[in-house]
């Protein structure tokens, strides 16, 4: 007698916002296409259960000055570009990028420079028609000192501008509202942090449609569980209609990935860990594949091969 | 799936005799569901309750394992997400290699012997997948037995052919291996091959409702220990169908699915880097056992980490004992320095340190097996706890200098640090552990 099995479905209540990155001419931007991630009503990929509306995208990460101290096998593959963020902008667009990520950093004086710093954006919005996401040096008052022009001088760009932190959202959040971008609420693996940060900003009265959630990452073998498994826990409350943890999630996997040894050091290290510049594609990679799997809606990447290769994974994923 | 206390009782004979030492019925029903009884004192139990019982407390994806001398398990897991509680055994590495290919040996010496360090585990590959290609049974069994002399790893053997199956089953040493796989076809002779050996079986069927028949043939042959391939087309179908298999044996107790999978990373992948991501997604999401075609050793560096990650305990981060550390053979006068107990943290820090050849002190305190920025937020890595680890593993015996280098990343402590040890200066190390041994070769 045949078994029949019955496929086990759940009936998820809730689902993911859908965010819009980037704004076309008639949306007031001059960007040459718009981005939308999340809307997702199942768990990542099952498509048996759910729609998945939007696949997630990879961001390329640029910098606004040469990046002295990324690891050579980054410097080799990128070249003279990496010398003009505009020009380095062009080349990921070029490669296939869906978004780029310019990270802003502290002159040589260790100073905020907003000027240059919008100086920056505006040569990188004009020589890519990608949406942008932008973010600071990471110090409350730096990321203030640039991230306020930078909102200013692309008014209307829709673009993605942070990171927001429980200790320093309010002035972002603000010149974010007020030139009508996105902002990317940041809190150290945590569901309540989460949670609690995104009503801080919504309390704001900033639309839950243009909040983007960076749960923290962990790169491979330096903490990616943690990231992981607050990333399903994230998600599963999404789902089941906890409407403050329904923003899509955005992954910094090129940043943590490259800054760990694996990737860093090609001398001294053991035979058993291959060779290093295909180690640090493939700890880039497999870092992202593994928070795609748990939800993640943009990685942002810094190799070449890694967008290619979790580009072209994504796109398996989402056929179903 | 265990039943609760009122479910155990519906089956028990509700007399209250007392004869099982409890004074209702309903009381040694939540013992059992405590499991802190016994059925057989119960001396009225009927048949239908006993098997009832024994079926629930079977686990709901079955323990299968594979070899002798290097065996491993896998199954028995209980949850869908690992924050949950924790996935219990991490999947084997296995390397296909074709009995035609003429490196076999070669190829079999690797997998055998590489071996990689991380946080203070031996990362190892798990077992040997040879495939008939050459669909030859001679040629199937002389490349097993070639094989078998280079290595102990438990073998997986692969042929649609009983035939070759038992000639490879022949030569293969008795080493508990898999044999794969039974389809439609042939399920009742791979069973009995199977079943001749101590093996355990695979069985492949492009649908649940295939799988599930088989396994019922199977068991109904008298093998327990199956490992299921649902042959997924691409890497969404994997996803799918993993997940719907493990769903079925832990959210619908579905016996008849309740085994662990095999995935074949390869199958599908149009070059290595699409067969390392198919691999990582298995890791993640549910398979028991990874088959390889390639053995790349930063791919297979980068799949034992994720592996390593996702199966490491939420509840345990893996910790090393506070203490204090003796690196190079340090002498009275060599620096000190002191980390938290996380033990990524610790071996990044005395990995680098080693690697420097620099002799040092490394105090490691006790911060829960946190990280040092985490431990730092949480209150579990500051002044008072650096300051109390000195005093109890008697630092000030040790050496003969009054410095205390702590991690950059908390380097706003370094003022109540020094009113916390008094007449010690603290200095700022490096933030991150690669950067140490620049910093050692500048101390004075």
């Amino acid at each position: 007698m045949p078994t029949t099995v019955e496929i086990p479905k759940e009936k998820w209540t809730g689902k993911v916002r859908e965010v819009t990155l980037g704004a076309t001419p008639s949306n007031g931007g001059t960007r040459g296409r718009e981005v939308v991630v999340g809307g997702e009503a199942t768990l990542p990929f099952l498509h048996f259960e759910g729609a998945i509306p939007h696949p997630p995208v990879v961001a390329v990460e640029i910098l606004d000055r040469y990046p002295d101290d990324w690891a050579a096998p980054l410097k080799e593959v990128w070249g003279d570009v990496m010398k003009d963020p505009a020009a380095w902008a062009r080349k990921a667009e070029e490669l296939g990028a869906e978004l780029i990520m310019l990270k802003l950093t502290l002159n040589e004086s260790g100073a905020a420079d907003g000027a240059r710093a919008a100086d920056v954006v505006k040569a990188v919005l004009g020589a890519t028609t990608l949406p942008l996401i932008v973010r600071g040096p990471g110090q409350a008052e730096a990321d203030n000192a640039m991230l306020v022009p930078v909102c200013e001088k692309a008014a209307g760009e829709r673009i993605a501008v942070g990171l927001c932190e429980d200790k320093n959202y309010r002035t972002i959040v603000a010149a974010a509202m007020a030139n009508n971008h996105l902002v990317i609420a940041s809190t150290p693996i945590d569901v309540n942090l989460a949670k609690q940060l995104n009503i801080l900003i919504s309390d704001m009265r900033m639309p839950m449609e243009r909040i983007l959630m960076d749960p923290t990452t962990g790169a491979l073998g330096y903490g990616i569980e943690y990231t992981y498994s607050v990333m399903e826990r994230l998600r599963l409350a999404a789902l089941s209609g906890d409407s403050m943890t329904q923003q899509p999630m955005i992954c910094f996997v090129g940043e943590e990935s490259w800054r760990q040894k694996e990737s860093r050091v090609g001398q001294g290290v053991p035979a058993e860990w291959g060779d290093w510049h295909h180690r640090g594609v493939i700890w880039e990679t497999v870092t992202a594949v593994a928070l795609l799997e748990a939800g993640a809606d943009i990685v942002t990447v810094r190799h070449p091969k890694t967008l290619e290769l979790v580009q072209s994974t994504i796109q398996k994923l989402m056929a179903s | 799936m265990p039943l609760s206390g009122l479910e155990i009782y519906k089956l028990l004979p509700k007399t209250n005799c007392k004869e099982c030492g409890f004074p209702t019925c309903l009381a040694f029903a939540m013992k059992l569901a405590a499991k802190q009884a016994e059925l057989s004192a119960c001396p009225y139990v009927s048949e239908e309750a006993k098997q009832a019982l024994a079926a629930a407390a079977a686990p709901p994806i079955r323990l299968v394992t594979l070899g002798t001398e290097r065996s491993f398990s896998v199954g028995n897991e209980t949850v869908l997400f690992r924050h949950e509680k924790t996935f219990y055994h991490e999947p084997g590495l296995a390397l296909r290699v074709k009995d035609t290919d003429p490196a076999l040996e070669e190829k079999v010496a690797l997998v055998d012997g590489f071996s990689v360090e991380r946080v203070g585990m031996n990362l190892v590959m798990n077992a040997l997948a040879i495939e008939n290609a050459s669909g030859d049974a001679g040629t199937f069994a002389g490349a097993v037995a070639k094989a078998r002399a280079k290595t102990k790893l438990p073998f997986i053997l692969m042929s649609d052919s009983p035939d070759a199956m038992k000639a490879a089953l022949e030569k293969e040493g008795g080493m508990k291996p898999l044999v794969y796989a039974a389809s439609d076809g042939n399920v009742e002779a791979m069973a009995a091959l199977a079943k001749a050996h101590g093996a355990s079986l695979a069985v492949k069927a492009e649908t649940l409702d295939g799988l599930a028949a088989l396994t019922e043939k199977a068991t109904a042959a008298g093998v327990e220990d199956l490992v299921l391939d649902p042959m997924p087309r691409h890497l969404a179908g994997a996803l799918a169908a993993f997940t719907q298999l493990r769903r079925l044996a832990l959210k619908k107790n579905f016996r008849p699915l309740g085994y662990p999978i095999i995935a074949f990373a390869g199958n599908g992948a149009n070059s290595p880097e699409e067969e390392t991501i198919a691999a990582a997604q298995a890791i993640c999401k549910y398979a028991g056992i990874i088959v390889l075609d390639h053995f790349d050793a930063a791919d297979v560096y980068a799949l034992m980490t994720l592996r390593q990650n996702i199966y490491t305990d939420p509840q345990k981060p893996i910790q090393v004992s506070p203490g204090l550390y003796e690196i190079n053979s340090p002498k009275p006068g060599d620096p000190l320095m002191v980390t938290t107990n996380f033990s990524l943290t610790y071996f990044s820090v005395a990995g680098e340190v080693e690697g420097a050849g620099k002799p040092a002190w490394l105090l490691v305190t006790d911060s829960e097996g946190m990280s040092v920025l985490t431990a730092w937020a949480a209150g579990k890595f500051d002044a008072e706890v650096i300051a109390k680890a000195v005093k109890n593993f008697q630092v000030e015996s040790k050496i003969n200098h009054h410095k205390i280098i702590i991690p950059g990343f908390v380097a706003t402590i370094s003022g109540d640090l020094e009113e916390e040890l008094p007449g010690w200066e603290v200095l700022v190390g490096p933030r991150e552990a690669v950067d140490i041994p620049a910093y050692l070769k500048l101390w004075q």
